[in-house]
């Protein structure tokens, strides 16, 4: 009798203390679809990862999960993590979209992120960087580079982020030099060094000499540097070790400033669903150094676009645009709407190939 | 669409280097099997002996020395497997599981100082004549050592298995252990020492990933590489020829649809993309239609633990 009752005050104890623990610290959680150390993006999103703890110190604890499978694995990892007492989960690919919203319906006081999808509730916000205002500066860049008129890219999943990326690069391509041409390698896959390498030579044996991605390894970038004359850019991270050439420029995700934000809301309790899409000017997409390897001119250029689209003077998608069938869709002047850019599923006017579906 | 685009020479080139990783791996698995032993942590393998492999040759500059480390690296991790499998008498199949866990974790852990960092190059070797032959020479004879090592191994470990005194003790120990231990040969000894060999091939295939065919280090790099050259022993009942040839058609495949897409080929990406699994399907079920179904050659003793008592 004694012993248990000694037994349950020791336990409604330690309850206790946990219970006061859970009240002092916020505990963020982060989903990754690769590993941290893949170079790209869940190597930029653990970086911010590690700033909110720098910014928080003790009153923050987080955790995180990588190489989480798109699916219904994934729903399982978040559900592990807001019954582990996560107060604060971010979801950081595309594919976790559905399941985010489905752990979120049955967790309604735990706050989901999810980055670069569209659909939202109470307890879940999206939050996406415009990475096609990066890809506009890297089109400009291709298309006065290349010298075989061919630029490949390699895209991960034919979804509206990279369909997004594509046609912003693309158009910039084009707009300085007409003859240029792109050839779009599904790689089917976020992260796969070997077949991002395979694909990056496919496209280099096959007479392209620019290559993109919308993968995360730096993969492709040691392929193109084993071959020469070839350039690519940084993709979600600088990848600067490939530098001066072939990594000639690149796109850098600076999460760090939203995650600390975010969480800084859960602590004051104003966290709200919102959707947050911020682009060069606000900081969240940075454009690497423009390396030596590009002429003063074409980086002059380049640096122009940059600054006119972070000021908001230019914006990549200002008409006149057609669709791929030769449909318009913009008009002379006329600027896309983030809805048409959202949910975009369409080429725009000479791009050949058909995104799969 | 423009065919032309693709140099058929040079797409063969590529394809020998894409196939190489998993051709080790599973020429390792095939003598691992012979023996009766089913190792499924081939990818945990490979990917310690990646790192290995890519560490040792950046330390000192030398990709021989790096080929090297990743062969130890591999083969001691598999002694792990063997000891649990062997003395412990532990299930094959969630011991070798736990190895591929096992492995992806602690690669990533060795591998964090060189995220980012390059390998040393290593350059092409060009057999003397050979290479000059116009069209064979380019294809065949124009590449760096590993995939030459590679080929001969397969020849080696044909040669061994079907001509040879060891060959035959190994198969005796797969095809029934007891029959082999009542014949005086060390069982465990022999399992053991194909488990290492297997081990070594493994990192062998991993170090060539990152250290040839990427060439860097990224976590988690071989992304399922492994299960494929598991799937290559079985799609190669066994036989080391049928490895190469198996190993050769999936990469062949891979980089092939690759290629397709790159000069814009107007067939759907979905269907190039699982042509290769689709391949393997097709292939291993009109084997076990010729044979009459079956164990398609598989060593009898596969997966089985042997102990002196039972």
């Amino acid at each position: 009798m004694k012993f248990t009752s000694i037994l349950a005050g020791a336990v409604l104890a330690v309850g206790l203390s946990g219970a006061a623990m859970a009240q002092d610290k916020t505990k963020v959680g982060f989903i990754f679809v690769g590993p941290v150390g893949d170079g790209g993006w869940t190597y930029e999103h653990n970086q911010g990862r590690l700033a909110l703890e720098a910014e928080f110190g003790d009153s923050v604890e987080t955790v995180f999960q990588e190489n989480v499978p798109e699916g219904a694995d994934a729903e399982r990892a978040m559900t592990q993590m807001a019954l582990g007492g996560a107060d604060l989960i971010f979801t950081t690919s595309f594919g976790y979209m559905d399941p985010t919203l489905n752990v979120a319906a049955k967790f309604p006081n735990v706050r989901f992120e999810h980055a670069t999808g569209f659909k939202r509730s109470d307890n879940v916000s999206t939050y996406s960087a415009r990475f096609y205002e990066g890809r506009a500066v890297q089109g400009h860049i291709a298309g006065r580079m290349t010298k075989t008129n061919k630029v490949g890219y390699i895209g991960s999943f034919p979804i509206p982020e990279v369909i997004r990326g594509i046609n912003s690069a693309y158009l910039h391509a084009k707009k300085v030099n007409p003859d240029v041409e792109f050839s779009v390698v599904w790689a089917y896959t976020w992260f796969d060094p070997a077949k991002e390498a395979d694909a990056a030579t496919a496209l280099i044996e096959t007479g392209h000499d620019v290559i993109l991605q919308h993968t995360d390894s730096s993969a492709p970038q040691a392929a193109a540097e084993k071959a020469g004359n070839v350039i690519t850019f940084g993709q979600a991270s600088d990848m600067a070790e490939y530098g001066p050439s072939p990594r000639v420029s690149s796109i850098i995700d600076n999460w760090a400033p939203y995650y600390i934000a975010r969480t800084k809301a859960v602590m004051d309790n104003t966290w709200v669903s919102t959707d947050t899409w911020d682009g060069i000017g606000a900081g969240m997409v940075k454009i690497g150094d423009i390396s030596s390897a590009v002429p003063e001119d074409v980086k002059a250029e380049a640096e122009a676009l940059r600054d006119s689209i972070a000021s908001g003077a230019y914006s990549p998608f200002t008409g006149p645009i057609n669709k791929q069938d030769g449909s318009a869709w913009l008009g002379e002047g006329e600027v896309a709407d983030d809805g048409t850019l959202a949910g975009m599923g369409f080429y725009v006017e000479g791009l050949t190939g058909d995104i799969p579906n | 669409m423009d065919l032309s685009a693709i140099d058929p020479l040079i797409l063969a080139a590529s394809i020998m280097v894409a196939s190489t990783p998993i051709l080790l791996a599973a020429i390792g698995e095939l003598v691992v099997e012979k023996a009766g032993v089913l190792n499924l942590g081939v990818e945990g393998m490979m990917i310690t002996g990646a790192i290995c492999g890519f560490a040792i040759a950046v330390q000192t500059e030398s990709p021989a020395l790096g080929f090297i480390a990743a062969a130890v690296g591999g083969a001691v991790l598999s002694l792990l497997f063997g000891f649990l499998t062997q003395y412990l008498l532990s299930n094959q199949v969630a011991t070798g599981l736990a190895l591929t866990l096992f492995g992806l974790g602690l690669s990533a852990l060795m591998g964090q100082g060189y995220v980012g960092i390059k390998a040393p190059a290593t350059s092409d070797f060009n057999v003397p004549l050979l290479s000059e032959i116009p069209v064979l020479g380019p294809i065949l004879f124009q590449h760096d050592l590993m995939v030459y090592f590679s080929i001969a191994l397969i020849a080696v470990v044909w040669a061994v298995l079907k001509y040879t005194r060891i060959g035959l003790i190994l198969r005796a120990v797969g095809e029934n252990h007891d029959a082999a231990h009542a014949l005086g040969y060390k069982v465990v000894r022999v399992r053991l020492i194909a488990i290492m060999f297997g081990g070594a091939c493994a990192g062998l295939g991993g170090a060539y990933l990152s250290l040839i065919r990427v060439p860097q280090w990224t976590d988690g790099m071989t992304a399922g590489a492994g299960w494929i050259a598991l799937a290559i022993v079985v799609f190669a009942s066994w036989r080391p020829w049928r490895v190469l040839l198996g190993a050769y058609l999936f990469g062949g495949v891979t980089v092939l649809q690759l290629n397709l897409q790159a000069v814009g080929l107007d067939i759907p990406v979905v269907y190039l993309s699982m042509s290769p699994y689709l391949i393997t399907i097709i292939v291993l079920v009109i084997m076990s239609a010729n044979r009459g179904g079956g164990a398609l050659g598989a060593p009898a003793a596969l997966g089985r633990s042997f102990h002196a008592s039972s």
